[in-house]
Order: C-alpha cells, then structure tokens, then sequence
C-alpha cells in the first residue's frame, strides 16, 4: 500500500450520534475509514472510543446519523452478509467452559455458513490459516480456559480472522498483554493488513504503539474527532493537552521516526530541566 | 507471532466431516465418541420401546406382542392390549420425551443458566392453570386437557415474554427468568386458590399434575405432532445461533447473528414443543432438565446440534424407561411416569455434578 | 480496580438511598403491623392497640395480645427467616433462580411433613418437627454431594434440583394416593399459612433466629466480596469456599425453621432478594433489606389474607399474587444490570 494514494473509503460514519439511555457517549462524528490501511482510535478514558467502535461494528445502532459500509448503510443489510466482511473482536468475550481451541476459532466461520449448510474444506482452510498465522496450531486440542492470557487473546484474534473479513475492527486487543504481546499482536496485525490489504480499525490506550501502527489515527475527545490524519501530522504536545489533560513532550520514536510521547509527571523530572 | 512453521495439518478428507474443524486429532477422537454415543442413544431408545411394548401389567409373550403388532386378531384381548394400550402410550412418551429433552437443551442454552428446566418461562404453570380451570368447568378427559394444556402454555409463555419486554432491558434471559418464575407464582396461587375450595378438581388434577404416560389414545398425537416437528426443526435452524450466543451477545452479533431475533425463534420453539409435550403427558419438566446435562457429559457441551440429537433419543428413552419401571413396581396399579423419571433422574443429575465439570 | 470500586457506600447519594430504603420498609413494617392488630372481627382503634401493648388490662388486651400479636410476631420472623435465606442463597450462588424452593429445602421439608400428616396422621407440631428434620436433612445431602475440595455455586444447584425433584416426587405419590380431604390439608400446609400461630410457636422460632440472623450479618461482607468472583474475593482474603459454605449452611437452616413453623411459604424467599436489589439500586447483596422486604411480603399478604379477601386463605396464596406484580413491576421500571 502507497500512502500517498488518496484511500478509498468502504466504512464511513456519517454524523453518528450513539449513547446509553438519555446519556450521549459519541456526539456526532465523522470518520471516513482509509482502505487497506491500519486506523487507530485513541483519546482519554471515556472518550467514546470503544462505543464509536461498536458503532462502526453494527454492536450499536446510532440514535442518529449513520454507518454505511459501501454505501449502504449497515442496519439495511442482512446481519450475516455484514459479518461476512466485517469482523469485530469486543473488549470482553466470554470463551464458554471447557470448549477447545480449534472449537472456538471454528466459530468464526459462522457467517459463512448457511443453517443447514454443512462444513467443507473451505472452512476448515480458513480455520486451519488461521490457526498458523496465530501459532497456535500446536495447541488446536487445548480447552481455551488452561491458556495463557496472551494465548487465550490470540485465541480471539484466531477466531476474527477464520471469519476472513476484510476489515477487521478491535476493541484494545492488548489488553492484559506483556510488552513483548502486545508488539507481537501489533505485528501479526500488520502483516494481515500488509499481505491480505485487510482493513484494520482498532481501539488502543498506548500512545507510542499507537503512533508507530497507525497508517491513520483519529483522536477522540468527548464523543467528537478531535484530530485525524497521519500520526506525525496528528500528535502534538496541543493535541494531547486538550485530548488527554496531559503536559508531555514529543519526540521522534529512534526506532520508526513516528512520533513519541514522553509525559511529563510531577515525579523524577531531571535536574535542570526546564520542567 | 510469526508464521514460521506450522503448515495446515493434514486433513481427514471424505470422511463425514464434523461441524467442528474435522482436522486435528482431538477433533477426530471427538467424532468417534459422538458417533458411538448416538449409537448407543438409539440402542437404548429401541430398548426402551421394546420394554414398553412388552411388559406391563398383564404378562404377554413376546411372541404375542410381536403378532399384535404384525397379525392383530381381532377379540384377542392380548392384541387389545398391546394395540390400543401399550402403542399409543410407547409413541406418546416418544414423542412427549424428545419434546421435553430438546426443550431443555433450549433454554439452557439461550438462558446459559445450567439449571433453566421448561418450567421457567411459566409455560407449566401456564398449562396447569388451563388444565384446572378446565376440570373445574367440567372437563375430565384427557383429550380435552390436551387443548387447554397447550393453549394454556403458549398464552402463558406471550404473557411472560411481553412483560420481560417492557422491562428496561429486553427480554434477556435473566428478566425472562425472573419474570417466568412470577409468573409461575401467580399461576400458582390461583391454581391453589381452586384446589382447596374443590374437591372435585383436587382430585382429578393431582394425577394429572404428577404426569403420567397412562390412559394416552392415539388420537392424542395427530394434533400436537405438527407443532411438535415444527419446534424440532426451528430447533436444529437455531443450533447454530446458540453456538454463537454462547460467546457472548456481542460476538455473536459481530458473527453476524441477529441476538433478539435468533433469541426469540429460540423460544419460540421451546414453546412449541414444551407446550406438546405437557399436554401430551403432564408437566414433567425434569426430562427437559436433566437430559440436556446428560448429553452435555457424553457428547461435549459446546456443539449444540449434536446435543440436541442426542438429547431427541435420551429424553424418549428416560420417560420410556420410567414408565415401564412404574407399570412393574405395583401391578395392576403403576406409579406415574412423572414420579419414576425423578427417582431414575436424580440419582443420574447427582452424579453428574458429583463428577465435577458441570458444562453450561 | 480497589475495594472503592465494591464500596459504592462512600457517596453520600448512594448512603441516603440506602438508609430512605431501610427506613421506608421498617415504617411498612410498623404500619402493616398496626393494621393486623387492629382488624378482625373485633375491630380496634390505634389508641387501644397501643394501650393494649403497653398493658391496659380490659377486652382489647386478650385480643391484642393472645390473639393477634403472636400472629403477626410469627409473620415477622417468618419474612425475616425466608427473606435472608433467599438473599444468601442467590448472592453466595450467583444465580439468580436460586432459592429454598429450588434447593430443594422445601420440597425436602414438605415430603416429611406431608409423609407424617398423610400416613401418620399427625398434625401440629409433629408436622413442625419432621419439617425442620426434612429441611435439614436436605441440606445435609446437599453437603454430601456438593462438596469436592470446596465447591462451586453450580455444583450446589444442581444437586439442589436433582434433590428437590426427589423429594417432590415423593410428595407427588403421598398426594395422588391420598383421601382427597388430607390432600387438602397437605396442600394447605404446602402452600404456607400461619394459622397454627402460638407464643410458644414464636419462643422456639425466634431464638433460632437470633442465633442464625447474626451469623449472617457476619457472611455479609464477604457475600458482598464474592458478587466479583471468587478469584477476587480470594485475592481480597476471603475464602469463596467458606463464605459459600457457610451462606448455603444458614439459608439451609433458616429456611428450614422458618417452613416448619408456617410450611414453605410460597415466593417469598425468592422475590424478597431482587426486590429489595432494585429497591436498593447499589449492587450490594442488602440481606437486611431482604429481611425486610420479606416481612412486609408475608405480612402484608397475612393481612389480605384474613381480612380483605372473602374466604379465609393460607398466606401463601396472597404472597404469590402480591409478590408476583410487584417483581414484575420492579423489573419493567428499571434496568437489571
């Protein structure tokens, strides 16, 4: 993918408006979804983030405004037909006692079959990649309850990609995951997005990985976009004191020239600094 | 995570491939055990019908109850016997067992509460109200009870499903339970309010409250058999739905599955085919409880067609199997289908959980 | 992710909702109270049901005192008892459904009872006496099975099920090949009613409650740590396995001695804990609102029972159809999550 190519959009919020009850989480936003990119959504803690996610995902239906996936909007076609192509891992799946790993990755496939079509070779690919692209072949057999958490995470991931979308929404798929995960799943999303030209639109909290993933990142500030674009172009030292209330400083990240935030705490600032 | 190694493993190819990868060898020693778990099903099902045909009160040969079957004399009172008693109360516990048990595997599922039976959306208490108000008004047969029974369950089941609606939440399993059990209460109490100022009723109604397999006709079947193969297949249309419902509402949703709506077929066929089978042979909810468990043990809980099948061959062979028990233990009087299957069925959902892994 | 975040005590709104709560049932409980002493067919006024109670000899004091009083004494211990026993039963388990009915402890408590009023012929306190051993007895066999190293909420309930169907089996058979009249006797009994109310009644039942309820103000911390699960409650130095054990053991007992002193008395133990959580609002498990809950259930429904209706019913009757509404209502006006 050439990032200088203007991208084309296949999901695009429309004026969405979304909420619990009387209470407003995302107050009109507009996000055109670049295809074939990595989009990330970031902002502070209650931001609207994960709900703009289930938005997007059809989880939620917009009190006003829309979400159309390629031109038409998402509550007029079949639930089926959307999953096929639109796949969303949310923030807490309930992984059912005792069930295997290949059981529940074999889940995946549920949009593309029909009510009594059977399974063929077709899914069993499909669950088969997906288990390798995940390194998770070995442990096909085990129930999913005996796993690690970054195993148990790659599980659900496992499980996204046998649905075979071609965009593919995450809600903080790093959560409870070491550094050295979260790096790993980062990657292994990027590869998908790379070789598939799978759409990646995700939800994460550190900022640094963030900018580094990120083709396309949209900054969210009490349920409006506050900023959107390339990384380098999207965070400042502005920008994060109005998004997250926070004094930081930004660099160059030595290792992939994105951005990096370095925050600036009350606690164990150097001597001499003009902080 | 990078994909180095680990090329697709070999398939199983033509062999009948599971709904599960049908790949790794977990997977296959899966199947095996399915499969001969069915077989053993449909053993114990054929055994039981047997059972039923032939033992009961009055000692017929086999060799007589075959010829009943193939070459009826007519005046033969043996030939009577198995013809117009045992027959009709063998398919009427075939089909009043299948329709409990796949009830059962329903609910549990949609509700994803282990001990949900088909009493908990009021459809028994639904039923037993009709049924009293019936004997009260004069009605004393049982094929007069068949129509209340059922119009009783599914009016019960609209009631309870349009009150958990109104609740700020939907009808989610939990209001749904909570709403059923009220219900089940007020049912309940007028039911009792009608027991202890008529005797009369009293009397007729507690046999049939137990639930029992005796005094069926065969023209009880006719009408409650549609809706009860309508329930089966909405049934097996909606397994894959509560595969996916058990991830959680917002996987499923994300897999493509319209939550309500597949919810609601869900119980739309526990309607059906719970309100047959308390009209066919009383509200014995238990089969709808215990069955589903047993299959979970043998056939894993996570498949739910597979559960569902087995569960079609325990539900009949349980019931079947209590009634026989019943006919033998005081001849010429037989305790209750309905009272057997708990004293068979308890020992069996006790060791279950004894056992340990108890599967929702 | 502190204990701030299971202690919603500390805002003030959520304190005064607690405390409106408890003080709106206790004045339901007062009220209702005042309304059984003062109606019957001797009708009285408030002056002479307090002067009564504080000892005024003369006609309204035998009718206060002797007759009325220890029936509705005996309501308010009864509500208490199946209140807290639902409470602890649906809280310690996490399930919802759970309750002395479908624990089986009174299908348990009722085949011993109804076994010694059909084939013994026994009535009174004979039948109080096998239903308590009924209700134990059930609890005992519940232990016996459940617990493997400790044990899980689902593991308890099944085995409650399969134990209640057992038991109600065997009432099915006693009431199917009964004479109909001491069928109707057994159901009256089943259905719960105070009508065999005495002090000497209320002497035996309330001191089992005043040990037991106490015990159960001590589980209700670590009940209220177990709502998060049990690794939670573990980390937060609670055993879930001690605490379950224990909530189990209590409502076991306290349901079994409230349904042999009024038979197991329908809905109550059930409605009385959503209820009173709806009420409440805080996601605490509001055992002493429970309580509360239930003795304004029996009470109240003991009242409609005697006096409003135009034959005299057991109690039980009017719990399930006043219960009935109410949860449903509750549950129609507020979100459960």
């Amino acid at each position: 993918m050439n990032p200088q190519t203007p991208a084309p959009t296949r999901l695009r919020a429309r004026g969405v408006h979304l909420g619990y009850g009387e209470h407003t989480v995302v107050d009109g936003v507009d996000l055109d979804v670049p295809t074939g990119r990595v989009t990330v959504i970031v902002g502070a803690n209650g931001s609207g983030k994960s709900t703009l996610l289930r938005g997007l995902g059809r989880l939620m239906r917009p009190t006003r405004g829309s979400v159309e996936l390629d031109g038409v909007d998402l509550y007029r076609r079949p639930p089926r037909e959307v999953a096929r192509v639109l796949g969303l891992l949310p923030q807490h799946p309930i992984a059912p006692e005792g069930i295997t790993v290949a059981a529940l990755v074999a889940r995946g496939r549920h949009p593309h079959r029909g009510a009594f079509r059977r399974w063929d070779s077709t899914d069993a690919d499909a669950v088969a990649t997906a288990l390798a692209r995940t390194d998770l072949a070995e442990l096909a057999d085990r129930r999913v309850e005996e796993l690690s958490g970054g195993q148990r995470q790659r599980v659900w991931v496992a499980m996204a990609l046998a649905q075979e979308p071609e965009l593919l929404l995450l809600d903080e798929p790093t959560t409870y995951l070491d550094l050295a995960h979260q790096v790993d799943l980062l990657d292994l999303l990027a590869e998908l997005n790379a070789e598939r030209g799978t759409t990646v639109v995700m939800v994460l909290h550190e900022l640094a990985l963030a900018a580094r993933y990120a083709d396309h990142l949209v900054v969210l500030h009490r349920g409006r976009v506050l900023r959107a674009g390339p990384p380098g172009e999207v965070l400042d030292a502005a920008c994060l004191a109005e998004a997250f209330g926070l004094e930081a400083r930004v660099l160059e990240d030595p290792v992939s020239g994105t951005p990096l935030v370095v925050p600036i705490g009350r606690r164990r600032v150097r001597i001499g600094s003009p902080y | 995570m990078t994909t180095t190694a680990p090329a697709a493993p070999a398939r199983t190819s033509g062999a009948p491939v599971t709904p599960q990868t049908g790949e790794s060898e977990g997977t296959a020693r899966l199947r095996r055990r399915r499969v001969a778990v069915v077989v053993g099903a449909l053993l114990l099902l054929a055994l039981a019908c047997a059972a039923s045909l032939a033992w009961g009160a009055r000692d017929i040969a086999p060799g007589q109850v075959w010829r009943a079957l193939v070459d009826p004399v007519a005046g033969d009172n043996d030939h009577l016997v198995v013809r117009d008693l045992r027959v009709p109360r063998t398919l009427v516990g075939l089909v009043g067992g299948a329709a409990f048990a796949a009830a059962g595997v329903l609910l549990q599922g949609v509700t994803r509460n282990p001990i949900a039976d088909p009493g908990l959306l009021g459809i028994n208490a639904g039923a037993s109200l009709a049924v009293v108000v019936a004997i009260a008004l004069g009605a004393s047969s049982i094929g007069a009870y068949v129509w209340c029974a059922f119009a009783g369950a599914v009016l019960a089941a609209l009631v309870v499903h349009l009150a958990a609606s109104l609740s700020g939440d939907g009808p989610t399993p939990v209001t749904l339970a909570l709403v059923g059990a009220a219900f089940s209460a007020l049912a309940t109490s007028a039911i009792t309010v009608v027991l202890l100022t008529d005797q009369r009723t009293l009397g007729e109604f507690r046999s049939w409250q137990v639930g029992s397999l005796a005094n069926r006709s065969l023209d009880l079947l006719p009408p409650v058999l549609p809706f009860v193969v309508l329930g089966v297949v909405l049934a097996v249309a909606a397994a894959p739905v509560l595969d996916a419902l058990a991830l959680g509402d917002d996987v499923a949703a994300a897999l493509g599955v319209r939550v309500g709506r597949g919810r609601a077929l869900v119980l739309l066929a526990v309607v059906l085919l719970c309100g047959s089978a308390v009209s066919l042979v009383g509200p014995i909810a238990f089969v709808g409880l215990v069955v589903p468990h047993l299959a979970r043990m043998l056939v894993g809980a996570h498949d739910h067609r597979w559960l569902l099948g087995v569960s079609l061959l325990l539900g009949p062979s349980l019931l079947l199997a209590a009634d026989v028990i019943g006919r033998l233990l005081a001849p010429p009087g037989e305790v209750e289908a309905g009272l057997v299957v708990a004293v068979l069925g308890a020992p069996v959902l006790l060791a279950i959980v004894r056992r340990g892994r108890v599967l929702a | 992710m502190s204990v701030v975040a299971i202690a919603p005590l500390r805002l003030p709104a959520r304190v005064l909702r607690r405390t409106a709560v408890h003080a709106g049932l206790v004045a339901a409980v007062l009220a209702v109270g005042c309304l059984a002493l003062m109606l019957g067919d001797y009708r009285l006024t408030v002056g002479q049901v307090l002067g009564a109670l504080v000892g005024d000899p003369g006609p309204a004091h035998f009718v206060v005192v002797e007759l009325r009083a220890p029936r509705w004494v005996l309501g308010v211990l009864v509500g208490l008892a199946f209140g807290v026993s639902g409470a602890l039963f649906q809280t310690s388990l996490r399930n919802p459904l759970a309750s002395p009915d479908v624990l089986g402890v009174s299908q348990g408590a009722s085949a011993a009872a109804v076994a010694t009023l059909l084939v013994g012929g026994a009535s009174g306190w004979a039948m109080t006496a096998a239903a308590a051993g009924g209700g134990v007895l059930v609890g005992v066999l519940l232990y016996a099975v459940a617990w493997k190293q400790g044990t899980t909420g689902q593991r308890f309930v099944l085995s409650g099920i399969g134990v209640a169907y057992l038991a109600g089996s065997v009432v099915g058979y006693l009431l199917t090949r009964s004479d109909v009249r001491d069928a109707q006797a057994a159901l009256t009994w089943m259905t719960g009613s105070l009508g065999q109310s005495s002090w000497q009644l209320v002497q035996v039942l309330g001191p089992v409650l005043l040990v037991l309820l106490p015990l159960a103000a001590l589980l209700a911390r670590g009940l209220d740590l177990l709502q998060l699960g049990d690794d939670r409650a573990a980390s937060l130095g609670r055993r879930p396995e001690v605490v379950r054990g224990g909530a189990v053991l209590l409502g076991v007992l306290l349901a079994s001695a409230a349904t042999a002193a009024a038979g197991p008395v329908a809905f109550v133990a059930f409605a009385a804990a959503p209820i009173a959580r709806r009420l409440l609002g805080d996601g605490t498990p509001g055992l002493a609102a429970s309580g509360l809950v239930g003795v304004v259930l029996v009470t109240a429904s003991d009242v409609v029972a005697q006096h409003l209706l135009p034959v005299d019913v057991p109690v039980g009757i009017v719990t399930g159809a006043l219960g009935a509404p109410v949860l449903i209502w509750l549950l129609a006006r507020r979100r459960t999550s």
